[in-house]
């Protein structure tokens, strides 16, 4: 891994018109949007034919920022949509921005099912262990004990490692990474962009305002601090100290990738058609 | 020349989405409708279109909306409870303006009702059934042929107007089989989505509100171009000027509203000289058509027929024109009383009504029984 982090015009990837962002002062997502597009940079994604889908919350704003193919979507339905988009359009990219409520709760379903296709499209999870935008609720990441507005005594909500599910539900490439740490952010980003078949990256960022603010971590700086203490890179640690394992989790690309064995369905069938009508 | 076959109706509405152009099909399994995604996933692979069966309803309906995005013709179909979760789906793209097919072949209700058993309990659902205000454009066949020609003015419709249209079947339709004459594709009349003119991609206005209905690029023609279920500017993006929401809003009824001429369809039969108009949608068509010929025949009752095949908008002015100067307006349908409720809205005055809402279907006795009944004793 390189030291620095690559150079480049944020602005040609941007709709500059559209700034400032919605997002508050020290957020992650915008850290998380700048190592998205050193990404494509640096693997020359053609803009045009890609499409960048995104759901309801903080990070459902993405879309509207970055300057392509742009779709915001209702709660939860990011996959359905972009599984919808890439059947109608086997060529394309399609990158998908959702968060943990809107990928692990309300779109749990939807999650489960383009893992089990192994369907060419990269999910980038911001994980930030609440529903920021709403004030903060408890989501299916949001650490046991936390204390938020729909668990005033203290959450009892038992949690997902959403890179485990994916994995248990057959996604092909499967990582993590911390908001604290943008090269590693840049390499999981481009590793998964370059995955053909169905790929997660889970990046743990902060919410400081709606989950730190009553959780002891008010500060921006102490949130991400928090989050980097609480990434590892050893397996062991992870599980004796109940730590978020970073790296790549799971890279299979022997594995079918859906769209593709579908069209290559469509040549067979368009054969046997054609040799019917012949016959 | 038309070809002749015998087809179920489901087997009807697939052949007439391919013929209209569809290309790609997501749905999910339900009784009665599943016929036509089997049908589809037989024949889209062999002229190169895609077919998916999504994890569920809501994903079915996201993925038509997706697949549309790309310029695609798309459509899926379902039954009374699949179409109650596409309703968060099919707002989305009311709201965004994304052309697409929805099939509700209805059934017996409420809730997961009789499966198997026709009725017709979904004509308000398919009107009010997403949250906020919009129009929508809905569509009633009663016979084969209609289902057929129904299904390509859905599509048709659909791609003018950038609109959701939703196709009522049920489940009497969808099951029986029927001998059709399909009329040959060169004879058809094929709308495709006007698109935006290709020299001035980057001032694309996708809600541009100085049209009725702008021009929709596709993805991935380099138009970088936003679409948001928020409350959007004419580029796409959020907005919270309550000036520029009042506007779209106002454009997204208008282009319904400035076109019902176009779209509302409706079929009359012997309204003239009648004094009893009998109202019917759908299936329940068949056994007013014969309960009208009865009463004429066997009772010397003149009775006329008016049979929207357009359900919303409702076709208003011709119901009004069909009314004027009947003694008696008779609604028959397969429900509590839906339809009988938008007629005496428009008509202002009471209607009767012939119902049966018990998972049956409604027969001509059903429908004649109240024909023969004096004007006295139903108090009009």
């Amino acid at each position: 891994m390189s030291s620095k982090l690559a150079e480049v015009d944020y602005n040609e990837y941007l709709r500059v018109d559209r700034l400032p962002t919605t997002w508050c002062a020290g957020c992650g997502d915008g850290a998380i949007m700048k190592a998205l597009i050193r990404a494509m940079d640096e693997l020359k994604i053609d803009r045009d034919n890609t499409a960048i889908i995104s759901g309801i919350g903080c990070s459902g704003r993405f879309s509207g920022y970055l300057d392509f193919n742009t779709l915001h979507v209702t709660h939860g339905r990011t996959l359905a949509f972009a599984t919808g988009m890439k059947m109608a359009s086997p060529k394309s990219k399609i990158i998908v921005i959702s968060g943990d409520g809107d990928s692990l709760a309300i779109g749990g379903n939807h999650f489960i099912h383009a893992c089990r296709r192994n369907i060419d499209l990269t999910l980038i999870i911001i994980n930030n262990y609440t529903y920021g935008l709403t004030g903060g609720q408890v989501s299916p990441s949001t650490p046991l004990a936390s204390s938020s507005p729909t668990a005033p005594y203290g959450s009892i909500e038992p949690t997902f490692d959403t890179c485990e599910l994916a994995m248990a539900a057959g996604a092909s490439f499967v990582s993590r990474t911390v908001v604290a740490s943008p090269l590693h952010m840049d390499k999981m980003m481009k590793a998964a962009l370059s995955h053909n078949g169905f790929s997660v990256v889970e990046v743990m960022s902060n919410c400081h305002i709606n989950w730190g603010r009553k959780n002891e971590y008010a500060a921006a700086a102490d949130l991400i601090k928090h989050l980097k203490d609480q990434s590892t890179f050893s397996k062991e640690e992870a599980i004796n100290d109940g730590k978020h394992l970073l790296g790549i989790l799971a890279q299979r690309p022997e594995m079918k990738e859906y769209s593709q064995t579908y069209y290559d369905l469509v040549e067979r069938a368009k054969a046997k058609a054609a040799a019917k009508k012949g016959a | 020349m038309s070809q002749t076959y015998a087809l179920t109706g489901n087997q009807i509405v697939a052949r007439a989405a391919l013929d209209a152009g569809c290309t790609f099909y997501a749905g999910y399994p339900i009784s009665p409708s599943s016929e036509i995604a089997a049908e589809m996933a037989r024949e889209l692979p062999k002229i190169g279109g895609a077919f998916i069966q999504m994890e569920d309803e809501i994903a079915s309906m996201a993925a038509i909306v997706g697949g549309a995005l790309t310029g695609k013709k798309c459509m899926t179909a379902t039954s009374g409870p699949g179409f109650s979760l596409k309703q968060e789906n099919l707002g989305f793209a009311c709201m965004t303006e994304v052309p697409c097919v929805v099939v509700n072949v209805m059934r017996s209700g409420p809730s997961t009702g009789m499966p198997t058993f026709p009725a017709q309990g979904d004509f308000m659902q398919t009107r009010w059934g997403t949250h906020g205000d919009h129009p929508i454009i809905v569509l009633a066949p009663c016979f084969h042929d209609e289902l057929y020609s129904e299904t390509i003015r859905a599509f048709n419709l659909s791609e003018k107007y950038r609109q959701p249209v939703v196709l009522l079947s049920d489940e009497v339709l969808a099951q029986m089989s029927a001998r059709i004459d399909i009329p040959d594709r060169s004879e058809l009349t094929i709308v495709d989505r006007a698109k935006p003119d290709t020299a001035n991609k980057k001032g694309y206005k996708p809600y541009d509100n100085s049209q009725l209905v702008p021009p929709l690029a596709s993805f991935f023609e380099g138009y970088h171009f936003h679409v948001t279920g928020l409350t959007h500017d004419e580029f796409g993006f959020p907005t919270e000027n309550t000036k520029l929401a009042q506007t779209m809003l106002d454009r997204l009824n208008r282009k319904i509203s400035e076109n019902v001429d176009d779209i509302c369809k409706w079929v009359e039969i012997d309204t003239a000289d009648a004094d009893i108009l009998l109202v019917s949608v759908g299936s329940s068509g068949r056994s007013a058509q014969q309960a009208m010929q009865e009463a004429r025949q066997k009772h010397g009752l003149k009775v006329g027929l008016f049979r929207p095949l357009t359900v919303w908008p409702f076709p208003e002015k011709g119901l009004r024109a069909a009314a004027q100067g009947k003694s008696r307006v008779i609604v028959a349908e397969m429900n509590e009383g839906q339809i009988a409720l938008e007629v005496e809205r428009v008509l202002h005055r009471p209607v009767e009504t012939a119902l049966r809402y018990n998972g049956e279907m409604i027969t001509p006795d059903d429908i004649l029984k109240q024909l023969l009944k004096e004007r006295e004793t139903v108090g009009v």
